[in-house]
């Protein structure tokens, strides 16, 4: 058992839930939705604990119907080489949706949009929420959800349509494209084409 | 040709198309400019086809086209996922006429084992084949056993048959290229795969 969870259950009390020690040895911490930004801001930066780098974000929704979604957490130390695993139950009936610890951790950016992209948590607070895998205007749902049939909601067709339909041009931002310092020497084209939203938010001109 | 004199020009028009195509298709057979479109493990076995050991310079693909404007035969190596359609057809549309293209693999051709949201379930739902080269992936002499293939459709072509001639094939004003029944009956799931149910 890493000795982090303990140090959480002394911390926050019932906030924390059960603890647990997984198959590969690595230690599991429940803890509550809405605590949730507390305790990573706890983990990162008390010192003696300096878990400074997230490894990736998850999530696991169980055959089970009865089971809660989880929202995992893989966080580490760097310094310490100490490893945490940090779980965030939901509830698939209500709204799912949880913080998001990019304020903490500016990596968790596409890892959080992931995580929305295939389960359909929302993260509030994420400062760019869209898909990241399928396309952004993907209108059949969340596709690793269990309720979500293998071949997907719509027809061949229906699919076959909407993928030609899309703009192969539409998925990246001026930011990932990091081109939006470079805006006014674009051909005035492409100005317009920008402009006009095909890409995503374009800055203002100066 | 000593009978030609006393005969009609038709005569003489009739073997100069054949002489024509025979100049012409065998010229755009033995130089095929290859663009690929590697996105799988088909695209391995497309880079040893290219390589020494098989060569298809061999067959004249001596240069591959990294840009469909100077290609003439698009070689799709691996599945295509839906998000891709788009991009594929519009490498295909910017490709000069006359195009031909090859679906590489099991993938391309059906979906393969990817019966699934995110993969078209052949590319021929996309843009038109002509040849199909199954396997999992195929070997590189069935690459090669698929130009060659190719190689014998292109030499029957004939530049003088309007009804023969390759059109473009645009999309139509759905944005698809075949009618929606057919792309689902060519999508439909075998194998398998056939246990598995499409609503929730």
């Amino acid at each position: 058992m890493n000795p982090t969870a303990p140090a959480l259950q002394a911390t926050f009390g019932t906030a924390i839930g059960r603890t647990a020690v997984a198959r590969d040895g690595e230690t599991v911490v429940y803890v509550a939705p809405d605590r949730l930004l507390d305790v990573m801001r706890w983990l990162r930066e008390t010192p003696g604990q300096e878990y400074d780098y997230l490894v990736d974000v998850t999530a696991v929704e169980y055959r089970d119907r009865e089971r809660p979604l989880e929202v995992v957490y893989f966080v580490r130390s760097l310094a310490r080489r100490a490893d945490l695993r940090v779980k965030v139950e939901l509830d698939p009936a209500a709204e799912l949706s949880v913080d998001s610890v990019w304020d903490l951790w500016h990596g968790a950016d596409w890892l959080e949009r992931e995580v929305y992209d295939m389960f359909g948590v929302a993260f509030r607070g994420h400062p760019d929420l869209r898909r990241i895998l399928m396309w952004e205007t993907y209108a059949e749902g969340y596709p690793l959800r269990k309720d979500f049939p293998l071949r997907g909601r719509f027809s061949r067709a229906e699919q076959v349509r909407q993928a030609l339909n899309a703009n192969p041009e539409a998925h990246y931002s001026l930011e990932e494209l990091s081109i939006a310092d470079g805006f006014a020497e674009l051909p005035a084209e492409m100005r317009e084409r920008l402009r006009r939203g095909e890409r995503g938010n374009v800055p203002d001109s100066p | 040709m000593k009978e030609v004199a006393g005969q009609s020009p038709n005569y003489l028009l009739a073997k100069f198309q054949d002489l024509v195509n025979w100049a012409v298709n065998s010229s755009r057979a033995n130089s095929l400019w290859p663009m690929p479109f590697g996105t799988a493990c088909c695209a391995i076995e497309f880079m040893a086809t290219a390589a020494s050991r098989y060569d298809f310079a061999r067959f004249g693909m001596e240069r591959q086209a990294f840009s469909p404007r100077q290609a003439d035969v698009l070689i799709c190596a691996g599945r295509l996922p839906f998000k891709l359609a788009p991009v594929i057809r519009r490498i295909y549309d910017q490709m000069p006429q006359p195009k031909w293209v090859i679906s590489m693999g099991a993938c391309a051709s059906t979906g393969g084992i990817f019966d699934n949201y995110a993969m078209v379930q052949g590319i021929d739902t996309i843009v038109p084949v002509d040849v199909y080269v199954p396997g999992c992936p195929p070997r590189p002499e069935g690459l090669l056993y698929g130009v060659l293939l190719l190689h014998k459709k292109i030499k029957g072509e004939s530049l003088f048959d309007a009804e023969r001639r390759r059109d473009e094939q645009p999309l139509d004003d759905k944005g698809l290229r075949l009618p929606p029944e057919t792309i689902d009956e060519i999508s439909e799931p075998f194998g398998n795969s056939v246990h598995q149910f499409r609503s929730a």
